[in-house]
C-alpha cells in the first residue's frame, strides 16, 4: 500500500517536472538599452513601415498617452488586459530587451523574463514575420523616446492569472515560424498573404473566436470586436457594389472607398496606420484578400420589401430628416462635395447585423485622423434607444432595401451597455 | 402637435416633427441664446441640454424631445442675475464676438453638474466638440475652472 503511494507520488513529480519544463521558459538576460547609433538609419526607416503594417501603436497607446507606452485596456471575454509599454525604457518598457528576446516574444509569445504573454498580443500571427522584418521593427521601436509607464494589473477571470496555462493554448493555436511562399501563386499574392496573415494580423478581428479565444477555421469568416462587427473578408463580392482589388487597396490606405463608405470603429485606426505604408503593401494585401472570395450566394440587390411601412420605419424617417439629413440627405451639400457614397452602399446598412450602424449613431466618428470626410457627431445623448432603433429600421428598409433586422431596440440598449467604460 | 418641455415649462407647438429643436427654441419660443452655427453638429454654437446631457440643437429633431427635458442658457440666469458659470465667463471676458458662448456655457454646465471638480484635462476633453473661432478657448477654460472652484454650480442629484 505504502509502496503504491510512493510510485504514484514519483510519477506525479515526474509529470510535474515535464509540464514545468514545457510551461516555463528561461529568462533572457537584460541588456543595456541600445543607443540610436547602434542601428542603421535605413533599418529604422524599414522598421517604421513594419510597425505600421503591424498596427502596433493602436493597441500599445492608451487614450491620451504617449505613443507605444501601453496601458490601453483590451476588454476580452476573459477579463481586461492592459497593453504593455514597448518604448525602450529600461525599467518599465523593453529597453532591456535584446533582439533575441524581442524575436522570441513575436515568434513564441514569451516575455523577456520567461513569462508567457496573453494571446491578445497576436503572436500567432507575428510569428509569420521574417527575421529581417522583426529586426527592423526592433530597430524602430528601440529608437523611440523612452517613456516610464507601467500598465495597470490585468483583471482576468480565475484561473487565467496563472500564465503557464497558456502553454496549453499555444499547443493548440501557435504554429511558430514563417510560412514558405506558395509556388503556385505570384509574388504579389505571396507578399499579400505574408502581410495579411503576419504583421497585419487581420484574422485577429475578422475571424470568429472559439470559447477559449482561438481563431476558428476557416479564417476571415467575420468576428466581433469592441462591440463592432468585423465583417467577413470572404464575402466582399456580396456587398451592394462588389469590392474590387483597387477599391480595397484604396480603402486600406485611405480609410474610405467611394463605392462603400468610410472605415469606422476599430477599423478606423487600422487604416490610419496603413496610411503610412507604401501603396504596394496595401495593393498586395488587396490581391491576397480578393483571392479568398466566395462567389456571391445572394443577389447583390434584393428587391424592396413590399407592403405597408411600419410605424417604426415612419418614425425613423422623421427622425432621420431632423437629425441626419443635413449631411446624409440626397440633396445635402455634404453629399455633393467629395462624392460621398449613399448610405445604401455601406456595410453598416447593407450588412447582416445592425451593430455597426447602431455604434456609428451612438458614438459618431471622432476626429482622430487627419483624413477629411470621416467626421460624424455622436447621437448617444440626443437619441434614445427606441429612436436609434427606428432610424436603423428606416435606413434598412427604405434606403438599404434589405430584409428587416429584428430586436433592434434591445440591441441598441445592449451596445450602449457594452460601450460603458 | 408636439409638446416640448423647456426650462421647466411645457409648450405645445404645431411643427413638423422633423424640425430641429434649435429652430423651435429660437423661432417659436424666442429663446435666442442658442445660435445656429454650422447646422452639421460640428461647431457646438447650438448646444443645449436634453435630459441633462449636452446635445446639438441643430441635429436634434422635435420628435426626439417628446417627454424629455430641455434646458437652455436662459435657465441659468440673466444679465442682472447671472448664474455661476455666466458670472465666471463675464469675469474672465471669455466672450469676444460671443456667438459660441451660449453653447460653451451649456456644455460646461453639464460637466460641472456631473463632475463638480474636473481636472484641466477633463475640461478640455469635455469641451472638445465646441469651437470658438475668435480663439478665446484659454479664457473659456479659465472661466470653467473658476466656476468649478467656487463650487456654486449645483451638482446633479443621482437618479
Amino acid at each position: 500500500m505504502k509502496r503504491t503511494l510512493w510510485i504514484w507520488a514519483g510519477a506525479a513529480l515526474a509529470a510535474g517536472c515535464v509540464a514545468a519544463a514545457w510551461m516555463l521558459q528561461p529568462s533572457i538576460a537584460a541588456v543595456a538599452p541600445p543607443s540610436p547609433a547602434d542601428f542603421e538609419p535605413a533599418a529604422i526607416a524599414r522598421g517604421a513601415r513594419v510597425v505600421a503594417q503591424g498596427d502596433c501603436m493602436v493597441c500599445h497607446t492608451a487614450k491620451g498617452g504617449e505613443p507605444y507606452s501601453g496601458g490601453l485596456a483590451l476588454r476580452t471575454p476573459f477579463g481586461t488586459i492592459y497593453t504593455t509599454n514597448i518604448t525602450p525604457d529600461a525599467a518599465t518598457g523593453i529597453g532591456g530587451w535584446s533582439l533575441a528576446a524581442f524575436k522570441r516574444a513575436l515568434r513564441h509569445g514569451v516575455s523577456r523574463d520567461g513569462h508567457l504573454l496573453y494571446p491578445a498580443f497576436p503572436y500567432i500571427h507575428y510569428t509569420r514575420m521574417s527575421t529581417a522584418d522583426i529586426a527592423d521593427a526592433y530597430a524602430y521601436l528601440m529608437t523611440r523616446a523612452p517613456v516610464a509607464a507601467t500598465a495597470p494589473h490585468n483583471e482576468l477571470i480565475f484561473p487565467l492569472g496563472f500564465r503557464p496555462l497558456l502553454a496549453g493554448w499555444n499547443l493548440l493555436y501557435l504554429r511558430p515560424g514563417p510560412k514558405p511562399d506558395d509556388a503556385a501563386q505570384g509574388a504579389e499574392w505571396n507578399r499579400g498573404r505574408y502581410l495579411v496573415d503576419g504583421a497585419g494580423h487581420c484574422a485577429s478581428c475578422h475571424s470568429t473566436l472559439d470559447p477559449i479565444g482561438g481563431e476558428r477555421s476557416p479564417a476571415f469568416s467575420g468576428g466581433h470586436i469592441d462591440g463592432w462587427d468585423a465583417p467577413a473578408l470572404t464575402a466582399l463580392l456580396q456587398a451592394p457594389r462588389p469590392w474590387t482589388r483597387a477599391q480595397l487597396a484604396l480603402y486600406l490606405r485611405h480609410g474610405w472607398s467611394p463605392d462603400h463608405g468610410a472605415a469606422a470603429g476599430p477599423m478606423g485606426p487600422v487604416t490610419h496606420s496603413l496610411s503610412q505604408v507604401p501603396a504596394e503593401d496595401t495593393e498586395a494585401m488587396a490581391t491576397y484578400l480578393m483571392s479568398l472570395q466566395t462567389p456571391a450566394a445572394t443577389p447583390a440587390t434584393p428587391a424592396p420589401p413590399a407592403g405597408q411601412q411600419s410605424a417604426q420605419v415612419l418614425q425613423g424617417r422623421t427622425l432621420f430628416n431632423g437629425a441626419c439629413a443635413s449631411c446624409h440627405g440626397v440633396a445635402a451639400p455634404m453629399m455633393a462635395a467629395g462624392g460621398r457614397p449613399p448610405l445604401s452602399l455601406g456595410s453598416a446598412v447593407a450588412g447582416a447585423s445592425p451593430d455597426n450602424l447602431i455604434q456609428t449613431m451612438l458614438n459618431g466618428i471622432p476626429w482622430t485622423h487627419p483624413q477629411p470626410a470621416t467626421f460624424m457627431p455622436a447621437f448617444a445623448a440626443s437619441l434614445n434607444d427606441a429612436q436609434i432603433a427606428s432610424i436603423a429600421a428606416y435606413l434598412r428598409a427604405d434606403v438599404g432595401r434589405r430584409p428587416a433586422w429584428s430586436g433592434l431596440e434591445k440591441r441598441v440598449a445592449d451596445l450602449r451597455k457594452e460601450n460603458q467604460p | 402637435m408636439n409638446t416640448l418641455t423647456v426650462n421647466g415649462i411645457r409648450h405645445t407647438l404645431d411643427l413638423d416633427p422633423s424640425t430641429p429643436l434649435l429652430y423651435a427654441l429660437r423661432n417659436q419660443l424666442e429663446l435666442n441664446g442658442a445660435k445656429f452655427g454650422c447646422g452639421l453638429g460640428q461647431c457646438g454654437a447650438c448646444t443645449v441640454l436634453l435630459d441633462d446631457q449636452p446635445v446639438f440643437g441643430c441635429l436634434t429633431p422635435m420628435a426626439a424631445c417628446e417627454g424629455r427635458r430641455v434646458r437652455t442658457i436662459e435657465s441659468l440666469g440673466d444679465a442682472d442675475d447671472p448664474g455661476p458659470l455666466q458670472a465666471a465667463f463675464i469675469k474672465h471676458q471669455a466672450a469676444q464676438c460671443g456667438y459660441c458662448i451660449a453653447g460653451m456655457v451649456m456644455r460646461a454646465q453639464a460637466l460641472l453638474e456631473q463632475n463638480p471638480q474636473p481636472t484641466e484635462t477633463q475640461i478640455r476633453e469635455h469641451m472638445e466638440p465646441n469651437l470658438c473661432r475668435c480663439g478665446t478657448h484659454m479664457r473659456i477654460i479659465a472661466a470653467i475652472r473658476e466656476a468649478a472652484l467656487s463650487r456654486q454650480v449645483k451638482p446633479r442629484s443621482k437618479p
